[in-house]
């Protein structure tokens, strides 16, 4: 179901958890909410669910305005960092709990919920485990018994905060992958929110950046990453170096020395040049470059993390270079950005 | 030996290198001895003393002096009084709980304080405050009179002043316990569609099961137990409002000692098996919390 926020504004006391924000989510869509702690990132997943009332603000289901309506009345599937299992309850018991606590006209019978139940622990590859109980299940395991019964409900729209935030490294890559194969088959509305930018553009289709209270951007992981709107999401999302620049004339300064890069139609004054370490070609020569001397390299799996030191006041600049590529210390490197982007203040 | 701590391995010194938290084999006999005279002393002791006291003409009188239709009244009242009060406890226990744990509103830690009053508070006074409030010279006690409410010298009173007094050991257990479960519980039971009542039922209350039975047994105790506070109020009138602490006072104060003793027996036995189902439940309860922790 298409779930549109429309000027959500909220406060707790007197700070302002969200400010205006407004988001269209489409039907069927996998969508991330990325943003540091303290940007609203699960204020405004709650407030979707129901679980928190907006201050001012309108959240529809649809065509149908929901923002009246109970966190009962909405349907939802939430799914918590914490697994929020009931762990007086077998796995099969929890799964079913949606279904068993309706209201008799509306509630299936005892076999159909059972069948039901197996069935979404069949999808959830935990087969044969209906009779554990929570604390004898992993970490992953637990989150996949949450999804399930959050699933259970045939719910308008799944949510989920922080899902693998609680797993270590190698189960939470695993679930990732899996998560995007149930979204591909079951095809439910789903919003997920994250810190962890890896998870957010690996499984999102449009990935939602926040920060302290609004939307600085969304859009698809690919845009995202590569025409960053403002200094934050390209500063918050993957690597990046900033540095002082001048234009002139439709080139671009550092102090003295033209860095060969032209900035046609950019007026002239003091900009910050935003690149990403990769975003790089290296130079012979000696002008039109950034020139630099190497200060620390370090190898991280398939690339060289290369530091210099460009001279100059804020002058820490790190590039990558292919790990066949060599340096030592207090060598000099010249290159020169190939995709970048000016930012005024 | 090997208790005593380790051996340097391997240089074939046979010295023994202490634990650095194991105390000299003399300390720990010292310090072990000490606390079992102590508990000898302050605690087996008088317990003996009362059983002994209670069968010394045998179990036949035993028998006879409980069959006292006084003391069976005074019997039949602790109970009375447990029945009423408890369940009241439990309830107000449970809400109070609720309502600080899982909800932020002002005046929460005076709300608090406020709970741990009847602890705080010498029961004398606690049985005092409903003199006052009931007392011939109050403003309720003549209106309530006038209309035929007896509370002082009568059950009502005994009642009101033990639900005082026992009203902490509830709400006391269950506020950590529900603190520290915190509301997603809770809030993945409402998101599935369960109602207010479905919630408390279904996961509230399993959750906090554990806890809430021990502090029903501490309450219990104490409501069988309580002597000041129920001494104040309750007029000391044989047959009708003498609780078995009071009973067993009036016994004693009269030279009665067997009957005073066999009553005595009666409230021993009950702290006993108190400790006994207290020990029980903290190793099933502590099983539960260390499960919450893991999960």
């Amino acid at each position: 179901m298409e779930v549109r926020v429309q000027n959500i504004r909220k406060e707790f006391g007197r700070f302002p958890a969200l400010n205006d924000v407004s988001l269209d989510i489409r039907s069927g869509e996998l969508i991330a909410l990325l943003g540091p702690s303290g940007s609203g990132k699960t204020t405004l997943l709650r407030l979707i669910a129901g679980l928190e009332s907006p201050t001012e603000g309108t959240v529809y289901f649809g065509n149908e305005d929901a923002s009246r309506k109970s966190v009962q009345q909405r349907n939802i599937g939430f799914v918590f960092q914490h697994y929020a299992l009931f762990r007086h309850m077998t796995v099969l018991d929890n799964v079913s709990f949606g279904l068993t606590i309706r209201p008799s006209g509306r509630r299936p019978s005892k076999a159909d919920i059972r069948q039901r139940a197996l069935e979404l622990l069949d999808l959830v590859q935990l087969s044969g485990l209906e009779k554990r109980y929570p604390a004898q299940l992993s970490g992953g395991q637990r989150q996949r018994v949450a999804l399930a019964r959050a699933m259970a409900v045939e719910p308008n729209v799944l949510l989920l905060d922080e899902p693998f935030g609680a797993l270590d490294a190698q189960v939470r890559k695993e679930l990732r992958r899996w998560l995007r194969e149930i979204h591909d088959r079951t095809g439910h509305t789903t919003v997920f929110v994250t810190h962890d930018q890896d998870e957010a553009l690996e499984l999102a289709d449009r990935v939602v950046v926040m920060s302290k209270g609004q939307i600085e951007q969304i859009g698809t992981p690919d845009e995202i990453y590569d025409t960053p709107n403002s200094p934050f999401v390209f500063g918050f999302i993957g690597q990046s170096n900033i540095l002082p620049v001048r234009v002139e004339n439709g080139q671009l300064w550092i102090a003295d020395r033209s860095i060969g890069v032209s900035a046609q139609g950019e007026p002239d004054g003091p900009a910050q040049l935003y690149f990403r370490p990769h975003d790089i070609e290296l130079l012979d020569g000696n002008g039109g470059c950034i020139a630099g001397l190497v200060t620390v390299t370090r190898r991280v799996a398939g690339t060289r993390h290369v530091e210099l030191d460009i001279g100059g006041a804020n002058s820490r600049v790190e590039i990558e270079l292919p790990p066949e590529k060599v340096t030592s210390d207090h060598s000099r490197v010249a290159f020169r950005p190939t995709r970048w982007k000016l930012f005024r203040d | 030996m090997a208790h005593d701590g380790a051996t340097t391995a391997g240089t074939g010194n046979t010295e023994l290198v202490r634990v650095a938290t194991s105390e000299h084999r003399m300390a720990r006999y010292t310090l072990i001895g000490l606390a079992l005279c102590f508990v000898g002393l302050f605690l087996v002791l008088p317990l003996a003393a009362v059983f002994t006291e209670a069968f010394r003409n045998g179990p036949g009188e035993f028998l006879t002096v409980l069959s006292d239709p006084e003391t069976f009244a005074a019997i039949e009242l602790t109970l009375l009084v447990a029945v009423i009060a408890v369940p009241l406890n439990l309830v107000f226990g449970i809400a109070a709980a609720w309502a600080i744990a899982k909800f932020e509103f002002k005046g929460k830690a005076f709300l608090t304080t406020l709970i741990d009053l009847p602890f705080s508070v010498s029961p004398v006074i606690s049985g005092l405050v409903f003199i006052l409030l009931f007392g011939s010279h109050s403003l309720l006690g003549p209106w309530l009179q006038h209309h035929g409410v007896q509370i002082l010298f009568a059950v009502p009173g005994i009642v009101l002043a033990t639900i005082f007094v026992t009203f902490p050991f509830v709400a006391r257990e269950l506020i950590p316990l529900m603190q520290e479960q915190g509301t997603s519980d809770e809030e993945a039971a409402l998101s599935l569609g369960a109602s207010g009542w479905q919630t408390f039922w279904y996961v509230t209350l399993p959750n906090i099961k554990w806890g809430l039975l021990y502090g029903v047994l501490l309450c219990n105790a104490r409501a069988m137990g309580e002597f000041g506070a129920v001494s104040v109020v309750s007029g000391h009138i044989r047959g009708l409002t003498n609780t078995m602490p009071l009973q067993v006072e009036i016994l004693y104060n009269e030279y009665n000692f067997v009957a005073a003793f066999a009553v005595a027996t009666l409230l021993a036995l009950l702290a006993l098996v108190t400790l006994v189902l207290k020990s029980l439940l903290e190793m099933k309860y502590s099983e539960q919390i260390a499960a919450s922790r893991r999960h």
